[in-house]
């Protein structure tokens, strides 16, 4: 079986825990606004590599996962892929590699594959239908959530933080009730918007709505934080 | 007093070490800041730094020759200073040691405004050979083409060789007596004459009378050594001046100091267990010695100090290490030692280095983070690579190059620029910027179009010549350096049995990698000068690069390796040596680079 990659990062430290090897596969079906790989949107072939390739090199970097890392499938949308990333994820098991999917949970099968997955890094796009459509331009629905709830999946939740968009505080609690009601949630992660990505954009030749975005003030991403930590009164 | 058997019976500071060192897995907050004293004298010291950087050198003895003994006591701020001993009698005042080459020490002078003493180069190049005169009346003349062209270059065939490292704990653990007195013992075995053991005689002798010098020495600054050292300030005084006498009697590339931190707190922690000395003064002791490394220096001429971008002395000491899955050798001292970097400041000399291993204390693993973040002074080595190789008591001579102390000593063997000799083989053994023939039976290859199986065959044409031409090189200049410019003291520092290692070494290896990747993966067309030799190439497509983990390019680079070293192999050895070979990342790959007309990466890889 082949997977479609977009590219490899070996040694990556911002996408779970410790150091892991992060494949970014190619194609995503969501069109995120803030979205910081534009490059791995479009679903044409990019690099075709078969499971067995990819663990052949996952296995030279193994030294350096320690107790903490792994392996990191990100994309893209890892989901559009899902056969595959299940066929790798259980190469890495047999390995006793962590696996870790960093995932939107919009569409593709995904039951067979978190039977292999440690851990789940899901990126909640809204903190509701109308915020979702905004921020992705399409509405996810619950299904894959679910499936994380009744197979008691980690989970690590992510949240993309925009200046003027969505960093205020009445946002931040509603947030926060969407999350309360997630179990198995070991890691809330507030990521700060940032502009990194306009060069890309203007490689690709595509219209960016944020291009003129300045980065998210890193202070005020530790108060929100703060802000969904503590207690309800 | 100290616990075991066996290093006691023979010379085995590695058993010393294993039987009487504490494990420290703790984490930093014992340390402490700089003594007053200490302060005084790296403040005094730091101006001398200054004022040396501005003229180039601070100043140089031209009236006496490199020697053990040769030079009165020198002092920093005597009354402030714990560890005692200059290389000459001021501090940075540099010494001449015509022995591996006059011709160097001559333009070394005149580049800084220096003249030497008439009557001492009258009498030195009337009465005494050097090893580079020696050198040049071995050379073949393969050799002279091929050290010209910069086939092989960077040869120690002008200056010391360095990248010996005496175990210099020995006299600390020993005193000088016993090791005179092993050595005799050595002597007296070595009765079956023909040409190894004459010369081996002979040198064990030099040895004898090196270790002698050395006890004089440190008899100038007061400090009789004959016997063991007593306590901490003793052991690392003996240790001390055991190196001291090597940058004395030499002036190698690397003069590296070995593995001592451990070895040294076995002493400080029986000084500070018996309520002789506290913290601070521990601190001390290690803090001035670090200080008198940091002033170690070696007449060079300007353009060997370009070439490392610096004043190198590869002070190297190696620290930390494991014995086991389970038992590291940090101590306390080890963290002392890099502590040095926080009271002192950064410095690049000593170069500390850290043999790293997975499992090494956590702690420890904290602090070196946090001192290399802080400070980038440090360097790692693999030492879950290197212990199986050299056991527990290995140390690090420059950068790269590890041995067992006491027991092996190396040749240094400096490099061959493997993408030259690609571009010999394409040229067929002429040299595209001197239009001279440096290697002959190479066919031209006379295509349009590079032909991956064509290059390559010449290649390894061009490869196994020049193996045997490198290995002649070595040869004679290890032979000479041996007759003429003996590191005596640190070789009465090391087993009379030692194990010899010649330590070759390969540059280019990426830019090679990819340019046969690209013959291999796309279309290289040649441009050719009047003389039909190739001087320029034009790459079609796209191929794959050596450093993106890309096995298409890097079994390339693989097979290039493994082919350099069985050619190696297949010539024996001065002394019988082992053959070693050291792939060279970065140092001085661009200076050689400028010796190949086409170097850059990237943009263009032949």
């Amino acid at each position: 079986m082949l997977g479609n990659i977009n590219s490899i990062e070996t040694a990556g430290l911002l996408d779970g825990p410790g150091v892991r090897y992060v494949i970014f596969l190619q194609g995503c079906p969501l069109r995120c606004i803030y979205c910081h790989n534009p490059e791995t949107w479009n679903i044409k072939e990019n690099k075709l590599m078969t499971v067995s390739e990819l663990m052949t090199n996952i296995l030279k970097y193994k030294d350096y996962f320690g107790e903490k890392g792994g392996i990191t499938v990100s994309g893209g949308e890892p989901l559009l892929q899902s056969a595959f990333v299940t066929e790798l994820f259980k190469e890495c098991k047999k390995n006793n590699i962590h696996t870790c999917l960093d995932t939107s949970g919009y569409q593709g099968k995904h039951e067979e594959l978190l039977k292999y997955t440690d851990l789940v890094l899901l990126d909640i796009k809204g903190i509701n239908d109308a915020d979702e459509k905004y921020i992705t331009s399409k509405v996810i629905n619950n299904d894959f959530l679910d499936t994380c709830q009744r197979l008691n999946t980690k989970i690590w939740i992510r949240h993309v933080i925009m200046p003027g968009i969505n960093d205020n505080e009445a946002h931040i609690l509603k947030l926060k009730e969407k999350i309360k009601n997630i179990k198995n949630v070991e890691k809330i992660e507030l990521l700060p918007y940032h502009s990194l990505a306009n060069d890309k954009y203007k490689k690709l030749n595509i219209d960016y709505k944020l291009k003129d975005m300045k980065d998210m003030n890193l202070n005020r991403i530790k108060e929100l934080e703060d802000l969904l930590k503590t207690k309800d009164a | 007093m100290f616990k075991g058997i066996k290093w006691k019976e023979e010379i085995n500071v590695e058993d010393f070490i294993l039987n009487n060192y504490h494990e420290y897995k703790g984490d930093e907050s014992f340390l402490v800041g700089p003594s007053v004293k200490t302060n005084y004298v790296w403040t005094k010291s730091k101006e001398l730094l200054e004022k040396e950087l501005d003229k180039g050198i601070l100043d140089v003895d031209t009236d006496n020759i490199a020697g053990i003994n040769n030079y009165k006591p020198g002092y920093i701020d005597k009354d402030n200073e714990v560890i005692f001993g200059l290389q000459t009698d001021e501090p940075l005042k540099r010494i001449i040691n015509p022995y591996g080459g006059i011709k160097m020490v001559y333009s070394a002078l005149n580049a800084y405004g220096y003249k030497m003493n008439e009557d001492v180069s009258k009498k030195f190049e009337q009465y005494r050979k050097n090893h580079n005169d020696g050198v040049f009346d071995a050379y073949t003349n393969e050799i002279k083409k091929a050290r010209k062209s910069g086939l092989i270059t960077g040869l120690p065939d002008a200056y010391g060789r360095g990248r010996i490292i005496g175990d210099f704990r020995r006299v600390a653990l020993y005193g000088i007596d016993f090791l005179i007195q092993q050595k005799k013992d050595d002597l007296k075995n070595l009765i079956d004459i023909n040409e190894e053991t004459i010369r081996l005689r002979e040198e064990i002798n030099e040895q004898i009378k090196a270790l002698k010098e050395t006890q004089d020495m440190a008899l100038s600054y007061g400090f009789d050594i004959s016997k063991p050292a007593t306590n901490a300030k003793e052991a690392t005084q003996w240790l001390y001046f055991a190196y001291l006498a090597s940058v004395k009697e030499s002036n190698g590339a690397a003069m590296s100091l070995g593995r001592t931190a451990t070895f040294l707190d076995i002493y400080i922690e029986k000084d500070l267990e018996n309520g002789l000395i506290n913290e601070e003064e521990a601190q001390e002791i290690i803090d001035q010695f670090i200080i008198k490394l940091r002033l170690v220096r070696h007449l060079r001429t300007p353009d060997y100090n370009e070439l490392f971008a610096g004043d190198p002395t590869w002070v190297t000491e190696s620290l930390g290490g494991m014995i086991d899955e389970k038992r590291s050798l940090v101590t306390k001292s080890t963290y002392r030692y890099l502590n040095t970097l926080i009271n002192l400041g950064p410095a690049p000399e000593p170069n500390m280095t850290v043999l790293w291993s997975v499992n090494l204390p956590e702690n420890f693993k904290k602090y070196c983070s946090y001192i290399s973040i802080k400070t980038d002074a440090i360097q790692y080595e693999n030492d879950d690579l290197m212990r199986p190789m050299y056991g527990n008591d290995y140390a690090i001579a420059c950068c790269v190059s590890a041995m067992t102390l006491g027991k092996q000593m190396q040749f240094f063997g400096a490099r061959m620029n493997i993408a030259k000799a690609l571009l010999y083989a394409i040229n067929g053994g002429y040299d595209e910027l001197t239009k001279e023939l440096v290697i002959e039976g190479i066919s031209k290859i006379e295509s349009e179009y590079l032909e991956y199986d064509e290059v390559l065959k010449n290649y390894h044409l061009v490869l196994e010549k020049s193996a045997k031409t490198y290995v002649d090189a070595m040869n004679i200049i290890h032979y000479m350096h041996d007759k003429y410019a003996y590191e005596r003291i640190e070789m009465a520092l090391h087993d009379s049995n030692v194990k010899h290692l010649m330590a070759f070494g390969a540059a280019g290896l990426s830019v090679t990698a990819d340019s046969l990747s690209a013959i291999k993966h796309s279309k290289v067309k040649t441009i050719r000068d009047e003389n039909n030799l190739v001087i320029d190439y034009i790459i079609e497509g796209d191929y794959p690069k050596y450093g993106n983990d890309d096995d298409k390019v890097d079994l390339i680079a693989v097979d290039i390796v493994k082919k350099l070293s069985s050619e190696l192999k297949k010539h024996k050895l001065y002394k019988n040596a082992y053959h070693t070979l050291s792939i060279l990342t970065i140092t001085s790959n661009i200076v050689y680079g400028k010796k190949n007309r086409l170097y850059s990466r990237r943009e263009k890889s032949l």
